[in-house]
């Protein structure tokens, strides 16, 4: 406060306040720097020890194959080709259908039945992702390998592509599964993004669009998603980014078979994390944990990337809403 | 001239009922994407109920980890683990969390390093969990020489940190400006109007925060892989590795052994019940108090 009203003030009490109030200001904004350092700490802890891979191989980690702790050679594309994989084959199952759950959650649902089918959709992605492993390992994989995989196969054995895309044995994990229980983990973090999304467009809009004659679909492929256009593909980033690093849900399905040499959907197969899950605790301090640190800084600058963009595009809606309204 | 009209009425009417097709079809796809999704829900739900519950037992609750194929044992020791490492990191987390939320929402507004701030920290909340176990791992497991427990509390309060400065500073935001305007016109000091004013004010949604924090630790099992690591006897020294539920899950699941499976599914059933009855009981939380 100012020094004409603290004359009027006791005299302890005005030198207290000011000290308490400095406090207070230095300790929010150490937290604040304390964050950015958090950020920071991150890439150049993992830069440093990934440093004698860097070193190695520079950038040809990245395509090169073998990956071979006893004779000490790495690279990091069957992984960094694994991630990729799964996160695409979930992205490619998730996409349309929290599309459709959104919709359905914003224009279709009876009114009492919103709030408590937003909340179970909310509470799916609250679930831990080890129960989606485990689950996926012990009980959808053999399914998946009974019903899918092995019809698949009599009926494509002879086909040049497809034939290879389902061959191996029945055993019900590699990048399908993956892929598919990575699906089912992020559908509920797309869609109830996707649904606040929808949910910012003025009902004024909507109303002026029903009032013409519009028919629901006519509204929300017209009105609803061009307006939100920016905001969809934010969700669906912040769903790839989840995908992408997601370890748990991944590392029980997926196989953990560092070689690439099957086209096959349903051959064991590695990503970055469940490399990094399964190797790490037991890996040689040397070459093999700088390797795998390495392929952490790769997935950690992907991810970085994915979700800088998403927010971003977020913003943007966050932005536009407000100029229009 | 009567012809015509018809010919152009029919032509309407067709295209209304083409229109009218588009929409069922499509809502219809709508709603079967919505009875897709309810249908995985149910059914994980369903097996981790129907393979856990049969796993329950009070010997879950009061006996250590059993070797292989051992007639009894429980996971008395992954769940004091768990308890322990998710309550400090919690404890660790929430004030520096609330801190930095604070930051944004009363000091941070606008300026620069807020802009950063908040955006650097939406990236940490959906950063791959597993990455921040191998940060923790460089910065002191690498250092001590030793997995420890202690390890493992801080990669997970890594963790809870940007989800309470997240829900912390929407919630500050919601606060209405009438209200700390009225307190500064008192004369009362800026820290007392954040301490005894807003915060207070939106208690309950900073609360909420903390609980959705902690249900989100609880599940973890990424960062503990290689900071806690997992131990077979009982202990609540941070020196020493610790066991917890979820990594004593993954070891379990994946061993050839039934009665780890077994127990594997009764921990998995405990941690969903934990989690999803945190989760409710926050909204519950957070919509009585709004």
């Amino acid at each position: 406060m100012d020094n004409t009203v603290t004359g009027s003030r006791p005299p302890e009490r005005s030198r207290r306040q000011p000290w308490a109030d400095r406090l207070f200001s230095i300790a929010a904004h150490g937290a604040a720097w304390l964050t950015l350092a958090l950020m920071a700490g991150i890439m150049v802890s993992l830069t440093i020890s990934a440093m004698p891979a860097i070193r190695e191989y520079g950038l040809s980690f990245l395509w090169r194959s073998e990956w071979d702790p006893v004779q000490e050679k790495f690279g990091g594309l069957v992984m960094i080709y694994g991630t990729l994989a799964t996160s695409f084959i979930a992205l490619l199952i998730a996409v349309p259908v929290s599309f459709g759950i959104a919709l359905f959650l914003t224009e279709l649902s009876p009114h009492w039945l919103r709030r408590p089918l937003g909340t179970a959709v909310e509470l799916l992605a609250a679930v831990p992702s080890i129960v989606y492993g485990m689950w996926g390992l012990l009980v959808f994989g053999p399914i998946l390998a009974t019903y899918i995989q092995q019809p698949a196969q009599a009926v494509f054995g002879g086909v040049p592509v497809l034939g290879a895309l389902v061959s191996g044995a029945p055993v019900g994990i590699g990048i399908l599964s993956a892929g598919i229980i990575l699906a089912i983990m992020v559908i509920p973090f797309i869609a109830s993004v996707m649904r606040d999304v929808f949910e910012t467009t003025p009902a004024l809009l909507k109303e002026s669009a029903y009032g013409l004659g519009s028919t629901t679909w006519e509204v929300v492929s017209k009105v609803v998603l061009p307006f939100t256009k920016t905001g969809v593909i934010g969700a669906i980033m912040l769903g790839l980014g989840r995908a992408l690093g997601e370890t748990m849900a991944v590392t029980f399905v997926i196989g953990n078979f560092n070689q690439l040499d099957s086209l096959s959907l349903f051959a064991a197969a590695n990503s970055i994390t469940s490399a990094i899950a399964n190797e790490f605790a037991e890996a040689s301090p040397g070459l093999h944990q700088a390797s795998l640190m390495y392929l952490g800084l790769v997935l950690f600058f992907i991810t970085f990337v994915v979700l800088a963009l998403s927010k971003v595009l977020l913003a943007r809606l966050q932005r536009n809403e407000g100029s229009r309204a | 001239m009567s012809l015509s009209v018809t010919d152009i009425d029919e032509g309407r009417l067709r295209m209304h009922q083409r229109r009218k097709r588009v929409n069922v079809i499509a809502l219809t796809l709508s709603l079967g994407a919505m009875g897709f999704g309810m249908f995985w829900l149910a059914w994980i739900l369903f097996e981790t109920a129907r393979l856990g519950i049969g796993g329950i037992a009070l010997s879950v609750f009061t006996e250590m980890t059993p070797p292989p194929q051992a007639d009894s044992g429980g996971l008395a020791n992954a769940i004091a683990g768990s308890l322990v490492m998710v309550g400090l990191a919690t404890l660790l987390g929430t004030p520096i969390g609330i801190l930095c939320g604070i930051y944004l929402a009363e000091y941070g507004k606008k300026t620069r390093l807020g802009y950063v701030t908040g955006f650097v920290n939406d990236i940490l909340l959906s950063a791959p969990s597993i990455v921040i176990g191998l940060f923790i791992y460089a910065l002191i497991v690498a250092q001590v020489r030793s997995f420890s427990a202690a390890a493992g509390v801080l990669a997970l309060s890594l963790i809870v940190i940007p989800v309470v400065i997240r829900t912390t500073e929407n919630m500050l935001s919601l606060i209405p400006n009438a209200l700390r305007e009225a307190a500064y016109a008192l004369g009362t000091p800026k820290w007392k109007v954040i301490y005894s004013v807003t915060l207070k004010a939106a208690r309950a949604g900073v609360m909420t925060g903390i609980l959705l924090a902690l249900a989100r630790i609880a599940g973890e099992t990424a960062p503990l892989l290689f900071t806690a690591l997992s131990n077979q006897f009982w202990t609540l020294s941070l020196g020493e590795p610790m066991a917890s539920l979820p990594v004593t899950i993954y070891k379990y699941a994946l061993s050839p052994y039934e009665n780890w499976k077994d127990l594997a599914w009764a921990g998995v059933f405990l941690i969903t019940l934990g989690v999803l009855a945190l989760n409710i009981v926050a909204r519950v939380l957070f919509r009585n108090k709004t």
